[in-house]
């Protein structure tokens, strides 16, 4: 056996270790969301059941999480996606230290630990609202969207700029020099151009607001999402009705992940064959007159 | 000094920056001379010009430095009833920090070691998992990037986020199922008689290490990735080509060239460990103490929250001289490390 083969060999080995170490966890915790024993275990296989996933649907505080949950996530979405957006736009029109400055202020939410962005909007909008007599802002669901915002906007932030990259600057002008007012260049050409990552800002933010935990602990006073009310639960013991809901919501993710990715490829391939019509059409427009069909 | 003078200070501090910031921009705008791009509201006309600015001043000032300055200052007051607020005892004090250091708001004579062990162990724990993980990372990241074809790079990529998305207190709950005292490795253990009674794995940390260690696992995946990514394969070749071992190609071609992105996967790394919450509430042994939970108890049992504060804000202190260090070891700017 050569030496390429065991380096091969050795490769793969860690490979599928470091696939085992990701995916091993979760699996077994699927495998006892359907056995029927009491305590979470994959062995012994005390007969296949689906009663933990019976009883989640008859629990009202876990029904009630979920509506929250997507209900913030939604709202997570409309605040950070058009604050993201604007934040990278500004970012293309500073310059140099303002620049510098700038970027240090909006991506300090990316390396803050989550619980303190929770418990310092906690603490401002407790002062706030106490002060101006708005207590009625001072609102678990409504301080988990702006704590959850602050933070889910800068990486909203950081998909809009990589996109921004590649704008041709040039489409901009041409369509001012044309007659166009500066509404209709944003409108008609930066958000179409900027479609594509809008998207994948928008499916980051409610995935990010949907599985937090740290900031939204801290975030929700007295309300509760899926996930508080998950750890609540754990708290109190450990129990095959928590690996059924984890089923059912990596299934979830699964579908979207794989949803996502499809109509990603169909975009490109719809892309290339629009690139190949273009270029077709380009060489019979540019081939010599006699040849013409 | 008396406590409201902060608050005034506080609300005008942004207005001075803001106000800085724009004198800043337009300052190096004119440096630029007769090749300065046209103005701002010029360029984007007023509707859009008023949806920039007012959606990041909105976000900057309301959501990010106004309340981290509340933080900040609520760590500094006493914790005084209602009554008492805005009062004559309503002044700056260190007695909160004071109580972090010594257990006590007035008293020195000892050391609050509880406190303060926790957050060491946290701190040191975090620097030894974010190591951990650029070491299960580097050769799968590096065999993504550099190795193997497009196609199966995606395949590894779907894998690699899929798992990603699991929420946090999920992850923590499947390492408990697998390492509880009835869990299926202790169950396993003893069905086949290699031991006799359960291992207390959680007790031990075990858990509490192995589960850190998993959950953020994918931000150095990616953070390296993305920087090795970029590496023209041919500086391999060449170093190869002259013979350089392969332990040597890493170390003097893949590490330097991939330096920002192992910066930008170290800081986030440690800063997701250092503030963890539902690994250390789910598999924290009885005896463990994690900081997070502490600064958690401050508000939440003890509901003392000027004490609160002051834990989170050290804990800020602690991320913020850490992504230093970070940034003076690598010698990168923070723009290269937070892409």
């Amino acid at each position: 056996m050569n030496s390429v083969a065991i380096n091969r060999i050795a490769i793969w080995f860690y490979i599928g270790l470091f696939f085992l170490y990701l995916f091993g966890p979760l699996v077994i915790m699927g495998i006892t969301a359907f056995n029927a024993s009491s305590y979470p275990q994959v062995y012994p296989f005390e007969g296949f059941t689906l009663k933990w996933f019976d009883g989640l649907l008859r629990d009202s505080d876990i029904i009630y999480g979920l509506k929250n949950s997507l209900w913030i996530g939604f709202l997570v979405v409309l605040v950070s996606v058009p604050v993201g957006l604007a934040a990278a736009i500004l970012m293309t029109q500073v310059y140099a230290r303002a620049r510098s400055f700038y970027y240090l202020i909006v991506v300090s939410p990316v390396l803050t630990p989550g619980v303190i962005i929770g418990i310092s909007t906690v603490i401002f909008w407790r002062e706030m609202t106490g002060a101006t007599g708005t207590r009625f802002l001072y609102d678990g669901t409504l301080m988990t969207v702006v704590a959850q915002s602050s933070f889910i906007s800068a990486y909203t932030m950081l998909i809009f700029l990589a996109r921004l990259q590649r704008f041709d600057r040039a489409q901009e002008e041409a369509a001012l020099d044309l007659g166009a007012s500066h509404p209709q260049v944003f409108l008609h050409i930066l958000l179409p151009f900027m479609r594509p990552a809008i998207l994948s800002a928008a499916a980051l933010a409610f995935l990010s607001s949907f599985e937090n935990y740290n900031t939204t602990t801290f975030s929700i006073l007295a309300d509760k999402t899926l996930t508080t009310v998950l750890a609540g639960r754990l708290r109190q013991g450990t129990t095959p009705a928590i690996s059924a809901l984890a089923v059912l919501i990596i299934a979830v993710t699964l579908l979207g992940a794989v949803v996502y990715e499809l109509l990603k490829r169909r975009e490109e391939a719809a892309k290339a064959a629009r690139l190949r019509q273009a270029q077709r059409e380009e060489e019979r427009s540019l081939a010599p007159a006699g040849m013409k069909p | 000094m008396h406590s409201s003078v902060g608050h005034s200070l506080i609300l005008a501090l942004p207005l001075v920056v803001i106000a800085a910031f724009f004198i800043l921009s337009m300052l190096e705008r004119r440096k630029l001379g007769s090749l300065a791009p046209v103005s701002f509201w010029r360029r984007n006309g007023i509707a859009i010009s008023s949806y920039l600015v007012i959606a990041v001043g909105l976000w900057t000032v309301i959501m990010i430095v106004l309340p981290q300055l509340y933080m900040v200052d609520l760590s500094l007051r006493p914790k005084l009833t209602p009554a008492q607020t805005g009062g004559p005892r309503d002044v700056y004090t260190l007695e909160n920090y004071h109580y972090f250091l010594y257990g006590s708001t007035t008293s020195s004579a000892n050391w609050n070691t509880t406190h303060i062990k926790a957050f060491f162990l946290t701190i040191g724990a975090s620097v030894l998992v974010t190591i951990l993980n650029f070491v299960l990372c580097y050769p799968l990241a590096f065999y993504m990037a550099q190795v193997t074809t497009r196609a199966r790079v995606r395949i590894f990529m779907l894998l690699l986020i899929t798992p990603y998305w699991v929420n946090e207190v999920l992850r923590a709950f499947a390492f408990r199922v697998l390492l509880g005292s009835q869990g299926v490795i202790n169950t396993l253990l003893l069905k086949t008689g290699v031991i006799d009674q359960p291992i207390d794995f959680l007790g031990l940390d075990v858990g509490l290490y192995a589960g850190l260690a998993y959950a953020y696992l994918l931000m150095m995946m990616f953070s390296l990735y993305n920087a090795i990514e970029s590496l023209d394969r041919n500086q391999i070749e060449a170093a190869r080509d002259l013979g350089a071992p392969w332990w040597y190609i890493h170390w003097s071609v893949v590490m330097p060239h991939a330096k920002p992105g192992i910066a930008s996967g170290a800081t986030l790394v440690f800063m997701l460990n250092a503030g963890a919450l539902a690994a250390p509430l789910v598999l924290g042994g009885p005896r463990t103490l994690w900081f997070t939970p502490i600064v958690y108890d401050r508000f939440y049992q003890a509901f003392n929250w000027q004490q609160g504060a002051a834990y989170a804000f050290i804990l800020l202190l602690a991320c913020i001289v850490f992504v230093l260090l970070v940034l003076r070891l690598f010698r990168v700017g923070l723009g290269e490390i937070a892409r």
